[in-house]
This record gives C-alpha cells, structure tokens and sequence, in this order.
C-alpha cells in the first residue's frame, strides 16, 4: 500500500458494517412482522440504513486524502455541518408540532374535526403534538446549540468524524419513528415517553452517542475551564438518558411485532412514569435551555453573566431539588402520602433555583438594558427568562396540595405548561436560532429585524391569549367540579362543566394560531437570511463546508 | 481554599463534573422510588383483584392505541366531590396488574375508573359510535371503525404470556384457553362460556356489541369499559385495616 493510498478510518468501515447489518435486520423484521405498522418500520429502518451506508461510502470516495483538520492557522476548524442540519431540522418539526397543536385545539372546541378516523382523532394527534414540539423541535435545538457551545466554549472541533451526523440523522429518524407510529396507533401510553420499545432502543443507541461526542469535546478542550452552558448541557444529557432507561424497561409480544408490556405496575409505574415526566421538563425543557439562556443572553447583550457564583449554586441546587418533583403529579392519588408530602416539599424548594437562574439571567442585562429597545432578539431572549420566572413560581404554587387539589385534571395544568413551553423554550430557542443562523451561515446579520419584531409581539399575543384563556377554563371547571347547592347536592353535572369551556377553547385555539403565525414569519426570515442575506466578511478561518 | 475554589475539581475535569452530576440527580429517584416495591403498605390488600380477561385485556389495550389516557383519568381522589360522583376512591390494589397505570392528568372527560356497569352495553355501543347523539355538548371523538373491526385471537396468548413475565399471574390453564375464553366473553351460548367464567370470577359474558361473530373491538372496549372498578365489593372492604 502506498502511504498516499485513501483508506477507510475504522468509523468509516465500522459504520458502514453496522448499517448494512442493521439494514439485513431491518429487512428480515419487515418479513416476518405480525402487525401492520412493524412492518412500515422495519422498512422504513432497512431503508434508511441503505441510504446511511450508502452515504458514508460516496462521503469516503468523494473525499480528499485526509478527513478535516482539527485547526486552520492555529485555530480550532469548527465542525457546523450537523449543526445546520439541525437548525433546520427544529425550524421545520416546531412548525409542524404548532400546526397540530392548533388542530387539536380546534378538535376540543369544534369535534367533528376529529373526523371520526383513526388516524385524525385527538388520543392519536396529541402524542404527535406533545413530541414534535418538545423532542422534536426542542430535541433539534439543544443538539444543535450544545455543539455549537460546546465547540466554541472549549475553542476545538468537534469530537468524531461521523458521530455528530449519526447523533443528528439518528435522532430525526427517531422523530419521524415516533411520530408516525402515534398515527398508526403504536404507543406505550406514558405521557412524554409514548415511543415503543424498538423506537426507545434506537433512541438510546443515538443518545449514548450523543453523551460521547459531548463529552469527548470536553475532554479536548483547550480551555481550562469548563464554561457554565456546557455543565446544564451534560446534567441534561446524562439525566435524559437515565431516565429514559428507568421509566421504558418493557418486553416486547414479539421481537416482529409492536407491541410491549412495561416492566412496571400500577402505583410504582406511576411514580416512575413522573420521576421521567417531571424531569423531562426539569432537565429537557429546563437544565438544557437554560445553558442556551446562559451562553447566548451574555454573547447577544455583550456582557458577562451577571454572577458566576450565583449559577454555581443554581446548578447544584437545581439538579438536586428537581428530580425529587415528580410526585407532585399524583397528589391525592394512590400513590402513598409520605411520597407526595416529599414531592410537594421539594417543589416548593425548587422555587429558589428557579428564581436564583432567572435573576442571573435578567441581571446579565445589567448596563445593556437600553439593548431592549433596538434589539428585538435579546428582548425575545430576556422575556423567555420573564416567562420562566412566572412558570416557576406558578408550578411550586401549583404543587401545594390544596391548591393542586383544584387545578389538577384541569386545563389550569395545560396552561401552566404552556406558559413554559411557549413562553420560555419557545422563546429562548426562537431568540437562540435568530443568533444562531447568520452565525452558521456567515452573513452579517439577520434579513430583517422588522419581522422579528412582529414575530415578536404576535406570539406575546398569542400565548397570552392562550394561558389566560386556559386559567380561567381550568379555575372555572375546577370549582363548578366541587359545587354544591344548598340542599347538599352537587350542583353540576359533568357534561355541563365540558359545555362551560367552549368558549376558552376557542380563545385558546386563535392563541395557538397567532403563536404559529409568529413562527412562520420566523421561518421566512431565517429562509431569507440564509439566501438574501449580505455574506459575512470572510473570516480568517476556512469553515468546513456543509458536508 | 474557599469553596469557590474547591469547586473548581468540577469545572476543570469532565469526568469529575459527570460523576458529580449523576451523584446528585440520583439520591430524590432512590429515596422516592425504590421504598415502594418493599413497603407492605404501598398497596392494599383487598379481595377481588384478578388479571384482565383476554377479551378484557384486548379492549385495554385499544384504550391505550386510542389515547383514552390523554381525556380520562382512572384515579378517584379521596375527596367530597369526587366520591360523590364516581364513587369510593382509588385503591392502589385496583390497579396492581395494569402495565402500565391508566391514572392519567386530565379529565377533559369524567373519570372512568369506576365506569363499569353504570351504563348498558348499548349505550356504550352508541356513544363510541357518535358521542354526540347520546350526549350532545360531548367534545369525544366517534369510534365508528371499532364496531367493524375484528379482533386478532392469534397472538392473544403471548400477550398472557409476556404479562406473566412481567408480573401479572395469569395461570397456564388461562393462558392455554386464551383464545377460547376470547371468543366465549363475547358470545353466552358459547359451550366454553362456563369454563371461562370459572376462570374470571366476576367476569361479564355478554354479547357487548349486539352482533353474532367473532368478537370486534367494540365487544373487547366495552368489556374492559363495563368491569372498570367492579372487582373489589366496597361493602366487604375494610379501610380501617388498610389506612394509607
């Protein structure tokens, strides 16, 4: 072998053995599949890993001698590629997730929507709503901002050649796994973790691939310290996965089939299944968007975080506390008092780094507050940090067990949630992407800080029609629930209590409308931006192209 | 050195910062979990708790296909109002077999955990079909393909089985007559209809959805809908002996 001769890295080879046997697995569960949508997955996984090792031997024939170099001129060759996929990837998923959302909206207040089948009915379509906008959307945007941080944080290229496209491709593949098989009725029923068990072993293979690339780019880091974005990046990283293996352990009917039986019952299955469901929104939604609140607050105001001290104790504090919540989801059930007393307790507690993150956040402002004015990105950023601190002092609230003894089951609980998810995570990942895109895409800046303007105060419309509309709904049928006339009588009926929401739904539903307006202007500027927009000046670094 | 300085172990090593960060988020899971697989008071001890027949356990799990869960809660809470309109509360025994739990979080429908025999087969047959023509404020989705769907009796035992494997225990006589009890639930001439319902105590054999034939979906729904909370007889239960 001549030393000019191109040779397969073990990656390359080892990948391309890997796809091709999964693709022969994939193929062999198609033919002998004993229900309908195995089958459609099983093909869907034969031919994708086809086109994986399809796509990684054309990469390695196409290819120079020598894969990218780590530095150019002494500095670190950043590696974008997979993060542009990603962006993209959560632009089109959050898109698609608000349009469901807005449907099934529509179906509460209007039901013939549902149009009597099964794959259009609310119990199919909420999963899918429920995934494509946290995992989905917000699953693209922490990977997508985490390798961005990470690299530019620990000034090095990220670690691996292919892994990061296998974290990104693989995790979409997910997605698109997930989300068809709630159409085709394949769900495990936990809320937030609906995925069977074939789609939860994909999703560990990918997420453990995921942990590696982070971590081993920490490793390298030319930086001596770590910097406080990537330590809520790793605590989320790392708790996802453990929660994901606790709460999905299930045998499968067959290894050809769809169908599992999860491994837990009745009352322990509950706890788990909120020891996930809480700290999926505690470290998904929470730990993983506050390290983009506290990378991307300070780059955009051009100040440091306001007190470095300050987030050494909101991050201990606030993985500690969080993952004792979740029995706060069961008060008064079966579930026995001594777990939900600690679980209320805990919450209450959760309070304080709750609020501690939020005053870093806002007081990162401190001397660039005037940047609210002419910058409509940071004001996006800095209100999704309003609206975190409102939705953590409404959930320790919500905890306290008389007062959850009225908002639970009700539309209160909905509106809380989505005071966070569209407020906050919706928020700070808009305000993420608008940084994030002319970065990735060298331009100057974004095509229009007009339009994000209105993107802007059309979803600040939409999502405070939507919360108050839910609160006055949840409150409202709460108490008609426990009414009494006074000869001792409940005084209402259920159904009339479902006929009193009416009219919130449908507030609740043109929220949801302009929310989703917001985000395609949003779509349309991005769009723009990367192909109208001036270019940046060339930088002294040659950035790898988009592979 | 200052804590601030001795927290630096954590931000200049990884590995360290990982080992730490598992530590912490490990101890609320242990402490909160773990006492409920050993704690006798965990769950009650009541009579009348058995497995899901296999016709039962079929129409559960179109509850689940279906996303039942996301509108309908299965858990009474120990409250006036509560008990007053579904009847006594939840017991953690009612649901000791369910893999997994249907308590649910939200009631955008009443809560159905002891819906069983309040309502006829028919109406039930009637609501699934179109919600709006028994109760017209209803938001429920129609169910009309359930009626003219067939259930599967192929796979049923191994659906027995994989339960025995995780815990539920179904007897090898119930999992050898799988399919016969399937299909005797649903029709009371069948021959093996006694047989069955020695098996079950309690169990309802009914033609549920009217129709002669092979079981639908709508026979398997409505048979698991009409025993939801029927198993345990609340005159013979003893709260006292099982405070929680």
């Amino acid at each position: 072998m001549s030393p000019n001769a191109k040779t397969m890295t073990t990656g390359e080879s080892g990948l391309t053995v890997f796809f091709v046997l999964a693709a022969f697995v994939c193929m062999i569960g198609a033919a002998k599949a004993v229900d309908a949508p195995f089958a459609f997955h099983a093909s869907l996984g034969a031919v994708a890993s086809l086109a994986a090792a399809f796509a990684i031997l054309n990469r390695y024939f196409d290819r120079p001698l020598s894969l990218p170099v780590q530095e150019i001129n002494g500095r670190p060759n950043y590696n974008m590629g997979p993060i542009k996929f990603a962006s993209v990837m959560a632009m089109f998923w959050g898109i698609a997730g608000f349009t469901v959302g807005l449907l099934i909206a529509c179906q509460l207040a209007w039901p013939v929507l549902n149009f009597d089948l099964p794959w259009t009915s609310f119990g199919r379509l909420r999963p899918l709503h429920t995934s494509a906008v946290i995992f989905a959307f917000g699953g693209n945007v922490l990977i997508a901002t985490s390798f961005y941080v990470v690299q530019k944080t620990s000034r090095v290229r990220l670690a691996g050649d292919l892994a990061p496209w296998f974290v990104v491709l693989g995790y979409n593949f997910f997605i698109l796994i997930a989300g068809t098989g709630y159409l085709l009725g394949v769900t495990q029923s936990k809320e937030y973790a609906e995925p069977e068990w074939y789609a939860d072993l994909w999703l560990t293979i990918v997420w453990v691939t995921y942990l590696l690339v982070f971590l081993m780019t920490l490793v390298k880091r030319k930086e001596p310290h770590i910097f406080v974005a990537n330590w809520f990046y790793l605590a989320f990283i790392v708790t996802i996965a453990v929660l994901h293996l606790g709460n999905n352990p299930a045998v499968p009917v067959s290894v050809f089939g769809s169908k599992s039986y999860i491994v837990w019952a009745g009352v322990q299955d509950a706890m788990f299944q909120w020891w996930y469901g809480h700290n999926a929104v505690g470290f998904f939604l929470t730990a993983g968007f506050l390290a983009i609140m506290y990378y991307f607050i300070p780059k955009r105001a051009e100040r440091p975080i306001y007190s470095y001290r300050l987030s050494i104790i909101h991050f201990w504090a606030l993985i500690f506390l969080y993952i004792w919540a979740g029995p706060h989801h069961l008060h008064y059930t079966a579930l026995p008092d001594w777990a939900q007393t600690l679980g209320m307790t805990f919450s209450i507690m959760l309070w304080m780094p709750s609020w501690g993150g939020m005053i870093n956040g806002l007081m990162t402002l401190s001397g660039a507050w005037d940047k609210l004015r002419t910058d409509p990105v940071l004001r996006m950023l800095v209100v999704s940090v309003a609206f975190y601190g409102m939705s953590t002092f409404e959930g320790p609230m919500m905890s306290i067990k008389v007062v959850n003894s009225l908002s639970h089951y009700t539309d209160w609980t909905i509106g809380h949630v989505h005071s966070g998810a569209l407020g906050w995570v919706g928020f700070v990942s808009f305000g993420a992407l608008y940084c994030l895109v002319p970065w990735l895409w060298d331009r100057k800046g974004l095509y229009s800080l007009k339009l994000v303007n209105w993107h802007f105060w059309i979803a600040t419309m939409g999502i405070v029609l939507y919360i108050s509309a839910m609160w006055v709904s949840g409150i409202l049928q709460g108490l008609m629930w426990r009414a009494y006339t006074s000869l001792g009588f409940l005084e209402y009926s259920f159904i009339e209590t479902v006929e009193a929401m009416h009219p919130f739904y449908i507030i609740r539903a043109a929220g949801g409308a302009l929310f989703l307006i917001g985000s395609l202007i949003m779509a349309y500027n991005l769009w723009m931006t990367v192909h109208a927009s001036e270019a940046e000046v060339q930088s002294p670094v040659a950035l790898q192209p988009a592979e | 050195m200052s804590f601030w300085t001795r927290h630096q172990i954590f931000e200049k090593n990884s590995i360290i910062l990982i080992v730490g960060i598992l530590a912490v988020i490990a101890i609320g899971g242990l402490v909160e979990i773990t006492p409920l697989f050993y704690l006798k008071s965990t769950i009650e001890v009541v009579d009348g708790i058995r497995p899901y027949t296999p016709l039962e356990l079929t129409g559960r799990n179109i509850y689940l296909r279906e996303g039942c869960y996301l509108c309908h809660s299965q858990m009474i809470r120990p409250l006036r109002d509560e008990v007053e309109r579904y009847g006594h509360f939840s017991l953690a025994a009612e649901s000791m077999y369910d893999h997994p739990f249907q308590w649910g979080s939200k009631r955008t429908g009443p809560d159905l955990a002891r819906v069983g025999a309040k309502y006829s087969d028919d109406w039930h047959v009637t609501h699934l079909t179109n919600p709006r023509a028994i109760v017209p404020q209803s938001v429920m989705p129609g169910y009309p393909f359930l009626a003219e769907t067939e259930v599967d009796p192929d796979t049923i035992a191994d659906h027995l089985r994989t339960n025995r494997a995780v815990g539920v225990p179904y007897s090898d006589d119930q999992i050898a007559n799988a399919v016969a009890d399937l299909k005797a639930q649903a029709d009371p001439d069948n021959p093996g209809a006694d047989a069955f319902a020695k098996r079950y105590p309690k169990a309802v054999v009914r033609n549920f959805d009217g129709k002669a034939g092979m079981p639908t979906e709508m026979d398997a729904l409505i048979a698991y809908l009409q025993m939801l909370g029927t198993l345990v007889d609340f005159k013979l239960y003893n709260e006292k002996a099982n405070l929680r």
